[in-house]
């Protein structure tokens, strides 16, 4: 197999993040409000802010990652790459594999870099900002992951998006948990090791699965 | 005994005389059990008094969700790797089965931990990591019939819910030892059933009374049978529902 196909997966889910113009904003909007929206649930109090504040961001990324899951896969099928990308056999795992990567890429790498902002805002101690920024993109990665098995999943399903997040929630647990706590105990802590050992087994394993699925959605 | 029940024909042969004997068995050992569990069994003060007679259903059910999350992913796995139909027509009767024991494995914790562990509701419902596994598993049981429901064809909807299944078995593990992890000082007493340090003590570190044990074994085959009867049930309808079909289509081509 020629690079080429993963190449084209890799050009074309970029430039749909382009074209679409929003696309790009949106989970970045989406992101910023959720986490603006909590000192007004939550009240005001400095102390309470910045204790929950890793927490809430954690919240707001694995939202955030939704926002955006329901087209990945469902644009491909419509028109029709998918069905190139199948002619190709084997490679499917692979390009599904690049496709959430581009994915995480564009709506879940600039989540990391707003975090300072935003952590700065909600008054989060600076020296959490390291392990809480390492944790979302490695977090982010792992959403990504298991929340592109439930977009493939239900990518010839329209208006999927409630379906997605009722399947991809459940598998959000380990990561959430891993990566809360190791905000709070740092990178040096046996949360980081776990969290990184949920992003390998998610690699591992998501690609397969989202390959399978994909194979099924475009019958 | 599996690969021979895999013929449908033998199955519906089986399941007609198995359903009601495991249904009437399952009803009178969960009746038994029940009948001393509430009545007869003397209230333990240090479980939260006669609130840890829901022991008695909470118990078992929490032994059958993860079967049956287990048994959903084998069938699945069965189908998806041999297409056997009987396969995915117990997957898909498991789903709800399962679903509904999750549910009450939920609610009869939350009766019992009301008082059992000296906590008040809210703090326990979403504060305690064993029943909050037990909720992201009734979620997952959610999520596969909710990508049933909305795939059209059956064959589509059997090949995506497999896939789910299966990747929630694997998951399922992780997510148990996280949200273990996630509170490290549970008010869940440690499982115990038949260890030592057990809920109901004769005395410190010594093996669960007898006289509750024996009750919960009576509730753990008594809804195992009860289960299994109404897993049998919607496995029987689906294939009455898929044989109509098949004769409407034939039918339909006849005429």
């Amino acid at each position: 197999m020629t690079a080429s196909p993963l190449l084209s997966a890799f050009r074309s889910s970029l430039s749909e993040a382009w074209a679409s113009g929003a696309g790009l904003l949106l989970p970045l909007g989406f992101f910023a409000g959720t986490a603006t929206m909590v000192p007004f649930t939550l009240g005001s109090e400095a102390e309470l802010l910045s204790r929950v504040g890793p927490g809430i961001l954690w919240l707001a990324l694995a939202l955030s990652s939704m926002v955006t899951l329901e087209r990945v896969f469902q644009a491909d099928l419509q028109d029709g790459a998918l069905d190139l990308w199948l002619q190709d056999a084997g490679s499917i795992s692979l390009i599904a594999a690049i496709k959430t990567l581009t994915h995480w890429l564009v709506s879940g790498f600039p989540l990391v870099l707003l975090t300072p902002l935003i952590g700065f805002m909600l008054g989060v101690p600076s020296e959490k900002m390291i392990p809480a920024m390492l944790g979302y993109a490695m977090g982010g990665l792992v959403f990504f992951l298991w929340g592109g098995v439930a977009a493939a999943l239900s990518a010839s399903v329209s208006r999927a998006g409630l379906l997605i997040a009722l399947i991809a929630l459940p598998l959000y647990v380990p990561a959430l948990i891993f990566g809360v706590q190791m905000v709070e105990a740092g990178i040096d802590s046996p949360s980081f090791l776990f969290l990184s050992a949920c992003t390998l087994f998610a690699l591992g394993v998501a690609p397969a699965a989202m390959g399978a699925a994909l194979r099924l959605a475009a019958e | 005994m599996l690969s021979y029940l895999a013929n449908p024909l033998r199955f519906m042969r089986f399941s007609r005389l198995a359903v009601p004997i495991c249904f009437a068995l399952g009803l009178v050992m969960v009746g038994w059990s029940l009948y001393n569990g509430l009545l007869v069994v003397p209230p333990d003060e240090r479980q939260g008094g006669d609130l840890m007679r829901a022991m008695f259903t909470h118990v078992p059910s929490a032994w059958l969700c993860m079967g049956l999350y287990a048994a959903l992913a084998g069938a699945s796995f069965v189908w998806y790797i041999w297409r056997h139909e009987l396969a995915d027509v117990a997957a898909r009767a498991i789903a709800p089965i399962g679903a509904g024991y999750t549910a009450l494995c939920f609610i009869t914790g939350s009766i019992w931990g009301q008082k059992g562990w000296g906590a008040g509701w809210h703090n326990l419902i979403l504060g305690d990591s064993r029943l909050m596994s037990v909720l992201v598993l009734f979620f997952l049981f959610l999520g596969y019939m909710a990508l049933r429901a909305a795939l059209e064809t059956r064959q589509k909807a059997a090949r995506a819910a497999a896939i789910l299944a299966m990747v929630g078995m694997v998951n399922v593990p992780i997510i148990k030892v996280s949200v273990d992890m996630w509170q490290t000082s549970t008010i869940h007493q440690p499982s115990s059933v038949i260890s030592i340090g057990s809920p109901t003590p004769r005395e410190e570190g010594s093996g669960m009374n007898p006289v509750y044990l024996q009750q919960l074994l009576w509730g753990f085959g008594g809804h195992t049978l009860l289960a299994a009867a109404m897993i049998m049930m919607l496995m029987r309808s689906e294939v009455y529902t898929q044989q109509g079909d098949r004769l409407l289509a034939r039918k339909l081509e006849g005429a």
